[in-house]
């Protein structure tokens, strides 16, 4: 039997002090397929990104990377499954302590398989790619939040991953930034790897995605394409699309500034 | 308070001792493994060490000049001055040496051991570590305790040895000649002193770095939680230093 390719999540389940931030969910990420998980914020998006990467232990269920099981894996073959992921985190978790080449490098560096020149022209590739060569000296704290993600992107092309995770991409950029992020991804995408994106934005979900999971109150309630979901009547996913009125937050019957001088007296 | 909440409270407190100690058991197999990281090491130990150096020196030299001061007013009357050299030399080699070094770097070095890693966790460093392969026992808290194991017994070093030309910066005002005061070092001084006065910074520096270390990397929170875990490494190092001390000084006086 082939072995199966993608990233398969299987009734997988979640909690923190007995409160359930998954139930149930499964999910399959075929390679090649770009898919976009969304969801309101606090959904548990992240958590799933950060179950399939092995740094958190879900309570019961299953994940497969290209059909091998996370379950009881110690952590040198963790770390060799992992080779086929790379992460873009929502901050872009740059190193503070390392230049710009030295973050782009870094698994370059710790394996140690190639020469120090060699690894410099792989970084200035990468760089490169995002249009950022001239940054190479820089320290994250020299970047703007835009360029810090766009390294970001570049460190996790670096070890030549076959499937990238984005964490809310696009969170607190400008229109222009974001459309870099989406530019790149589509780039990414021609290349032949296979991404997957945790969002709530919509317009960068719709522009980069072909299939499209939803996150409502722990579970999974949709997985489809764009039009499917476009047409889906379930609440959770109109009131996500087109919110209303009825998404508002109850005002309180006090105004709020009184409430604060009177708290400040 | 309920029992049940009692039981759980005791639960989260043995579950926090059982983690405090297998990241310690991890940590010390691997001072031994590859890779080395020897320039975190170097990093790690100037950032610890040498930049300790100032706030020891000023520490020793003062607490040594307050010892022989007292000690002074207190041998006067009996005509016995002559014997601080060796009064200072006791306590501070064997008691304030250490503890007042450790103390020290606990508040300099641990909080900021608990507030770099607490920091890279809460934005997300120290997965991204993982995530690019890295042991983070090996590359985050292996050279932290390398460097502080070996620079607080030589910042304890330092710290005696500056007390002693305090003590003896006092001395001298009373008449006291050098090398009377170095003869009642000897006098007062025996090697398991000396023993003693570098264990305890080796146990010292482990309960230091190890503290950091652990608080830092279960920091939740973000900023609010990075300064509560700081506190929390200051706190506890420095009542387990105290309460430490006495097991050891305990341990030496029944085998002296």
């Amino acid at each position: 039997m082939a072995q199966e390719r993608g990233i398969r999540i299987s009734n997988l389940c979640y909690s923190v002090d007995n409160r359930q931030i998954l139930a149930e969910v499964s999910i399959f990420v075929e390679k090649g397929v770009n898919r976009t998980i969304l969801g309101a914020s606090g959904a548990g998006k992240t958590t799933i990104l950060k179950l399939m990467l092995g740094l958190l232990q879900p309570c019961s269920g299953e994940i497969l990377i290209d059909g091998v099981s996370l379950a009881g894996l110690s952590e040198a073959e963790l770390i060799r499954v992992r080779r086929k992921l790379a992460i873009v985190f929502q901050g872009g978790a740059l190193f503070d302590s390392m230049t710009v080449g030295e973050n782009v490098g870094y698994r370059l560096f710790q394996d140690g398989e190639l020469s120090e020149s060699e690894i410099e022209r792989i970084v200035l590739e990468k760089l490169g790619f995002i249009g950022l060569e001239d940054t190479i000296d820089y320290y994250p704290s020299q970047l703007s939040g835009g360029m810090k993600k766009r390294v970001a992107i570049a460190r996790a092309l670096a070890s030549e991953p076959d499937y990238i995770l984005f964490d809310e991409p696009t969170t607190g950029l400008d229109p222009v930034g974001v459309y870099n992020i989406c530019h790149l991804m589509h780039q990414l995408q021609k290349e032949g790897k296979t991404t997957l994106m945790v969002t709530h934005d919509l317009a960068t979900a719709f522009a980069v995605s072909e299939e499209f999971s939803f996150i409502h109150k722990a579970r999974l309630i949709f997985d489809g394409t764009r039009d499917e979901m476009l047409i889906s009547r379930l609440p959770a996913i109109r009131e996500f699309l087109e919110p209303t009125d009825s998404s508002l937050f109850v005002a309180p019957k006090t105004p709020i500034g009184k409430d604060f001088h009177e708290a400040k007296r | 308070m309920t029992v049940q909440a009692l039981a759980g409270m005791l639960k989260t407190v043995f579950l926090e001792v059982q983690e405090y100690f297998r990241l310690s058991w991890s940590a010390v197999r691997k001072i031994f493994s590859r890779p080395f990281y020897y320039r975190e090491f170097a990093i790690q130990m100037d950032k610890l060490g040498v930049g300790s150096l100032f706030i020891i020196i000023l520490t020793g030299t003062f607490t040594g000049m307050v010892m022989a001061l007292q000690f002074l007013a207190q041998l006067k009357p009996f005509a016995a001055t002559s014997y601080v050299g060796g009064m200072v030399a006791v306590t501070m080699i064997k008691e304030l040496g250490p503890v007042l070094s450790s103390l020290m770097v606990a508040g300099r070095v641990g909080s900021a051991i608990t507030a770099e890693l607490g920091t890279m966790v809460v934005t997300e460093q120290v997965d991204a570590m993982q995530v690019e392969g890295t042991d983070i026992v090996k590359r985050l808290v292996t050279p932290r305790l390398k460097a502080i194991l070996v620079s607080l017994p030589l910042l304890t070093v330092v710290t005696d040895a500056v007390s002693l030309l305090g003590g003896y910066a006092m001395a001298a005002g009373y008449g006291i000649k050098p090398l009377m005061y170095i003869n009642s070092l000897t006098q007062f001084m025996f090697f398991i002193d000396y023993a003693e006065g570098l264990v305890k910074p080796l146990i010292f520096g482990f309960i230091i770095a190890m503290m950091g270390c652990y608080t830092g990397l279960n920091t939740r929170g973000g900023a609010a939680g990075v300064g509560e875990a700081a506190k929390r490494t200051v706190v506890l190092s420095s009542v387990l230093i105290l309460i430490m001390d006495f097991f050891i000084a305990k341990v030496f006086v029944t085998i002296r």
